[in-house]
């Protein structure tokens, strides 16, 4: 369990990001991983009275606070509607709602955890991070930045329109994923988000164009075989690397399915 | 006692329901002095080892700190923490704190202090040295392995179980009747396969727990939450080498044991700090303790052969446990009998010989213990899954493989002690759970044209009622004031509700309202005498003591009113209200009667029966699970479950349900999920809820549950037991099913995705 | 560490250590109803409210708790009791020592989603952990509960 020493409520963004340049120092999010780490710190940040728990929307994205919770992404009926409710698809498993009413979107970004399903969801969603030192970077960027003592302060989500996917596989309902699977198509771009590899998510994009002729049965499949090709996986408790491959083909293939599905009756609606 | 049943069968409202749903204090940290210290102990993370040095000085003089004891400071007697009847199965391997460590998770020493932060500290300042030796991991090398666990001369077993310390043998032995060999040449078809299960976990939701105060007179007063206070008085006189009679135990609402508590876990540690420093102290132990220094299901591997006709006739069971049961022996030498002595009747009706042997070996992980099904569920999953291969390779439909050699009604039992089975509807909960699921109409396997595929399977199982010949249920009853009874038990209501069942025993027996019992229990001082609640023991065997000492104060009762009514007793009839003369011409009420009883009177008004039966009536049962399995991912949802139980006469019949329910929820969570992984150095890796998985309320698909009745004569109304069979069919059926999917049959618990997915691809590569 | 909030409606001001959990904070304040069954987060038995939304009391530092509103199952003691009876009525209470958290958490469900049904039933408690029950006997007093809500033509 971890040790505090001292409890501070930041009063702005600049006071916090200050005390967290100490390495004994740490950013409190939701707590929910924290509190199992076994190790002393010295100041414990809390940014919960700066406003950041709310999703604010803007003409070309949402803007969502580090402390928003990921109830308050599951319930969202804007953000939801743009991901054709990818964002509930992605969080709803996770522990239970009590959980998710403390588990935060900043907390779960900044950890880049390798089982993480929020990483998946918001790097298929083409989210950038607002990082209090280090600006607006993407977060397929961010994902792959090492970790240092800036502030993730919000996700930014554009308001393109197109059409999401999220599929995980798990071995219970409510547990750490197997593996992570969330597509997106915008405009004729594609792209598959693979995460829980057991590693930080990863994006693959359709270099070789197996998806110019659109999203098909064949092609899905053989896009299915690409991502698999591209995507290293690994093993822990939950899985395989070899298992979770031919997961990478299986969940790829049938995301892109569901992305061709919903195509068929937005067209229809129209 | 003739008159129509009103309160058995009924769906009674546990006594204490209102209480527990409204979030009262009644469960052990709630109730703990306040000024408790706190104790918590420190774990080798070795898995085999030997303190050389161990330094407690720094750790001493945090502030706070009272005590801190190591393997220099306890009595050098060995006993066991297993809760059984003395002279105890379990060989005496235990000292409560010892020299040698023999797993991840043994205990090094205790600390005592004044709150949690201090203990934590001194937790942390304790210095070891350890001499790592190498450990026994597998437990099918353990057997005359160089390594032992217990070399030490102080180890011994009390009773003839085949145990040999020198190698590493907890226990070994064999039953067998008929001539094996013989009958198995015989045989038209001769099937044989291994299977593997795990030390899946109880996880009930309250984790181990105990404190202990010193009261007025001196004495040691130990509360826990324990399914056993007896026994545990016992064991802590033997632990701590202090008499019997300075010792008392009682217990408080417990969350949970599934036979957890069954074993001795925490009970010794605060006991021996109070004892000690003479002052209150309480253990409450994490869930990472209970995962990794508990008392789990003892590993099982089961090497079956059937042997059998063309036209399905099961002749002849050769079956050998090796059972794992870590680093000390509780409940070693008892759990793998239950692995034959309770699949293999199930086959008895052609059954024309068997041999069952097993060897119980120590090893250096986590010792195992009692865990609902005790064994029962182990060997169930490996026989069953024979039967449900011996009929798909005969092509007979499972189901009718099972009505063709089940055990039935009448029959003697020559691998069940020779028992005959006085109440046995198993033909009836096959024949309903196949009109419930619709089995006949179902086909085995259905390609859903989605990538799924649709399949069904089945088991049966039986459990026994009480260890018979041997434990014992007492009863105590008394009138008071008004005409209401005290009930006083010594059998512990671990949340399976036996405080209200029992009462509705008493109360169906004194004719009175179920609020006109009040039950006290369990507490080794005032309590009559109960080996404690385990074994499916308590509404068999404490049932029927209550109901013979119901019936015993009635006509102590009637003598009183005979006095009053002035006439003789066997003219009187016993109602609700009273005691009056068969004419209804005289009547004395009961609060007369009892107001008698407290002036000028010499009848005695408070009756203890004890009770032990010869027999251990096994209840029955039929289980069918109706899955989907993905063939692509391999994950396996579980659409339907279907559980038709023979309990005998169910007692309160909403809790045998849920009991039902509850069972088949962790035999689910042990066939798909729940397992248990070492790493190199003998670590559990799933020592959490957050890496065990048990069942969550979107994982257990639905339970459909209904009841066969028999009437059992031998058990008060007719009961038999229900706790433990439910959990033994789940496993198998669900392994049947996804058979019938896959073509791949799964004989090693979980059953996870990866597995399934793996098979499949196997399989097709092989074809 | 000085902090002043609402446990129950009741406002209380408490010294505090900077890593107290809401757990163990009040429990000492006398809310026994309030269970840890991990130390994971996973068990959902320490479920209480914090502005009326359900959360996890292991995993809040009572710190953060400032200012705020907590109610445990003792300040809502005429729900317990009307719903309870419907768990009792089934006998899905078992052993109890989820009973708490699970009551908190169904209430919470109830409030915000008086009609729900039993998938949302089982998605909205899913992280409400039972050992004793396989959670048929609770999702039956829950049903029997509603059913009886909207028979009384009121809202759960």
């Amino acid at each position: 369990m971890i040790e505090i020493q001292n409890y501070v409520r930041a009063e702005s963004l600049a006071q916090a990001y200050e005390l967290n340049q100490k390495k004994s120092s740490a950013i409190i999010g939701g707590m929910l991983w924290l509190k199992m780490e076994k190790k002393r710190v010295a100041t414990a940040i809390d940014l919960s009275g700066l406003g950041l728990d709310m999703i604010e929307e803007t003409p070309e994205e949402y803007r969502i606070g580090a402390m928003v919770t990921l109830r308050q992404i599951e319930t969202h009926t804007g953000l939801n509607a743009l991901t054709d409710g990818a964002a509930r698809e992605s969080v709803r498993h996770i522990v239970g709602v009590q959980f998710r009413n403390l588990a935060t979107v900043g907390g779960s970004i900044f950890g880049r955890y390798g089982f993480s399903d929020v990483l998946t969801f918001f790097m298929a969603a083409d989210a950038r991070v607002e990082l209090y030192h280090g600006g607006i970077v993407s977060l397929e960027e961010f994902a792959g930045m090492p970790h240092d003592r800036d502030i993730l302060v919000r996700i930014l989500v554009p308001k393109t329109k197109g059409h999401m996917v999220y599929l995980s596989q798990r071995n219970t309902q409510t547990d750490f994923p197997v593996l992570t699977c969330c597509a997106a198509k915008r405009g004729e771009a594609v792209c598959c988000v693979i995460g829980a590899r057991p590693m930080p998510a990863v994006c693959v994009r359709d270099g070789d164009g197996i998806l110019a002729g659109g999203i098909r049965e064949e092609s899905a499949v053989a896009f299915g075989r690409y991502v698999r090709e591209r995507v290293t996986t690994g093993t822990n408790l939950r899985g395989s690397g070899e298992y979770r491959s031919i997961l990478v083909e299986v969940l790829t293939k049938r995301a892109l399915l569901g992305i061709l599905e919903r195509e068929g009756e937005a067209e229809r609606a129209d | 006692m003739e008159k129509k049943l009103s309160l058995i069968n009924q769906p009674i409202r546990k006594k204490d329901a209102m209480a527990l749903v409204c979030g009262k204090p009644v469960y052990l940290d709630d109730i703990a002095p306040k000024d408790c210290l706190i104790v918590k102990l420190l774990h080798s993370p070795h898995a085999h080892a030997l303190i050389e040095e161990i330094d407690t000085g720094a750790a001493e003089k945090v502030p706070g700190i009272e005590a801190i004891y190591t393997y220099k400071d306890v009595p050098q007697k060995r006993f066991t923490m297993a809760g059984q009847t003395y002279p105890e199965p379990s060989p005496y391997d235990r000292l409560i704190l010892d020299r040698r460590m023999r797993f991840v998770g043994d205990v090094v020493a205790i600390v005592a202090g004044e709150n949690e932060k201090a203990v934590d500290r001194a937790l942390k300042l304790i210095k070891v040295r350890y001499q790592v030796l190498e450990p026994v991991l597998d437990f099918r090398r353990a057997k005359d392995a160089d390594v032992l666990v217990h070399p030490e001369e102080s180890w011994r077993a009390l009773c003839e179980v085949g145990a040999d310390n020198r190698r590493n043998l907890c226990a070994s032995g064999v039953d067998e009747d008929g001539n094996l060999q013989t009958v198995m040449e015989d045989c038209e078809i001769v099937l044989e396969h291994t299977f593997h299960t795990k030390a899946n976990q109880q996880a009930m939701m309250e984790t181990f727990r105990t404190y202990a105060s010193i009261d007025t007179y001196g004495r040691l007063h130990v509360v826990s939450s324990t399914q056993i206070v007896f026994h545990v008085r016992r064991i802590l006189a033997h632990a701590l080498d202090i008499p019997k009679s300075k010792i008392r135990v009682s217990k408080p609402r417990i969350g949970g044991g599934f036979g957890a508590k069954q074993t001795c876990v925490t009970e010794v540690f605060p006991a021996f700090v109070t004892w000690k420093t003479k002052k209150p102290a309480k253990l409450i132990f994490t869930r990472q303790e209970s995962q990794t220094a508990g008392s789990p299901r003892h590993e099982m591997e089961m090497r079956v052969k059937v042997g059998a006709m063309r036209d399905g006739t099961i002749r002849a069971v050769d079956f050998y446990t090796l059972s794992n049961t870590g680093a000390y022996g509780e409940h070693g030498p008892t759990t793998v009998g239950l692995s034959g002595h309770k699949s293999i009747p199930l086959y008895n009706a052609n059954l024309e010989a068997f041999r069952f042997q097993y060897d119980v070996v120590y090893t250096n992980v986590q010792a195992a213990g009692a865990y609902r099904g005790y064994g029962a569920t182990q060997g169930i999953f490996a026989l069953e899954s024979m039967v449900n291969e011996l009929a798909d390779r005969l092509g007979i439909d499972p189901a009718v493989i099972r009505e063709k050699n089940m055990i039935r009604e009448g029959q003697v039992a020559a691998s069940y002690y020779n028992e005959q089975m006085n109440a046995c509807a198993l033909d009836r909960c096959v024949a309903r759970a196949k009109e419930m699921f619709g089995w006949d109409e179902k086909p085995l396997r259905q390609d859903m044209g989605n990538g799924k595929v649709r399949a069904k399977g089945m088991a049966m199982a039986m459990q026994g009622s009480g260890i018979s010949g041997m434990d014992v249920g007492s009863a105590t009853i008394k009138l008071n004031d008004d005409g209401f009874y005290v009930l006083s038990i010594g059998a512990a209501d671990m949340g399976t509700g036996c405080d209200t069942t029992l009462a509705q025993i008493a109360a169906e027996c004194m004719e009175c309202d179920l609020d006109n019992v009040i039950v006290y229990g369990a507490d080794s001082d005032s309590s009559p005498y109960d080996s404690g609640s385990y074994a499916s023991s308590t509404i068999y065997v404490t049932g029927k003591a209550v109901e013979k000492a119901c019936r015993e104060l009635r006509e102590h009762m009637s003598v009183i009113a005979a006095g009053i009514l002035d006439c003789p007793p066997q003219e009187l009839i016993f109602a609700a209200d009273g005691v009056a003369t068969a004419d209804g011409g005289k009547k004395v009420s009961l609060g007369e009667l009892a107001e008698r009883s407290m002036n000028g009177n010499t009848e005695t008004v408070q009756v203890t029966v004890t009770h032990s039966s010869p027999v251990s009536p096994p209840p029955f049962m039929a289980g069918m699970a109706e899955v989907e399995v993905d063939m692509e991912t391999g994950a396996v949802e579980l659409l339907d479950y279907v559980a038709v139980v023979d309990c005998g006469t169910p007692i309160n019949s909403n809790l045998v349900r849920v009991q039902t329910e509850g069972g088949l929820a962790q035999g689910i969570g042990m066939a798909l999920y729940e397992d248990i992984h070492y790493d190199a150095k003998g670590r559990i890796a799933e020592d959490s809820l957050m890496q065990y998985k048990i069942p969550t309320r979107l994982d257990t698909g639905r339970l459909r549950v209904e009841f066969e009745g028999s009437y059992e004569k031998t058990g008060p109304f007719g009961a038999k037991s229900i706790g433990e069979v439910v959990i033994n069919t789940p496993a198998p059926a669900i392994a049947h099913a996804v058979y019938n999917a896959t073509g791949v049959w799964h004989r090693e618990l979980p059953i996870t995705p990866e597995k399934v997915l793996m098979g499949i691809l196997r399989r097709e590569k092989e074809e | 560490m000085q902090i002043e909030l609402w446990i129950n409606e009741k406002k209380v001001r408490a010294a505090i250590e900077p890593d107290t959990l809401l757990i163990d904070f009040l429990r000492e304040q006398g809310c026994s109803s309030v269970k840890r069954g991990c130390e994971t987060s996973n068990c959902g038995l320490c479920t209480v409210f914090m502005d009326e939304k359900p959360v996890l009391s292991c995993s809040v530092l009572a710190a953060r708790a400032d200012g705020h509103h907590i109610v445990t199952l003792e300040g809502l003691k005429e729900e317990a009791e009307g719903f309870g009876a419907y768990i009792a009525d089934q006998g899905a209470e078992q052993c109890g020592f989820c009973n708490p958290g699970f009551m908190m958490n169904a209430i919470a469900m109830f409030r915000e989603n008086p009609d729900p049904t039993d998938d949302e039933i089982r998605e909205y408690l899913s992280g409400n952990l039972c050992r004793c029950s396989g959670y048929e006997g609770q999702m039956r007093g829950i049903k029997a509960y509603l059913a009886f809500c909207r028979q009384k033509g009121g809202q759960a």
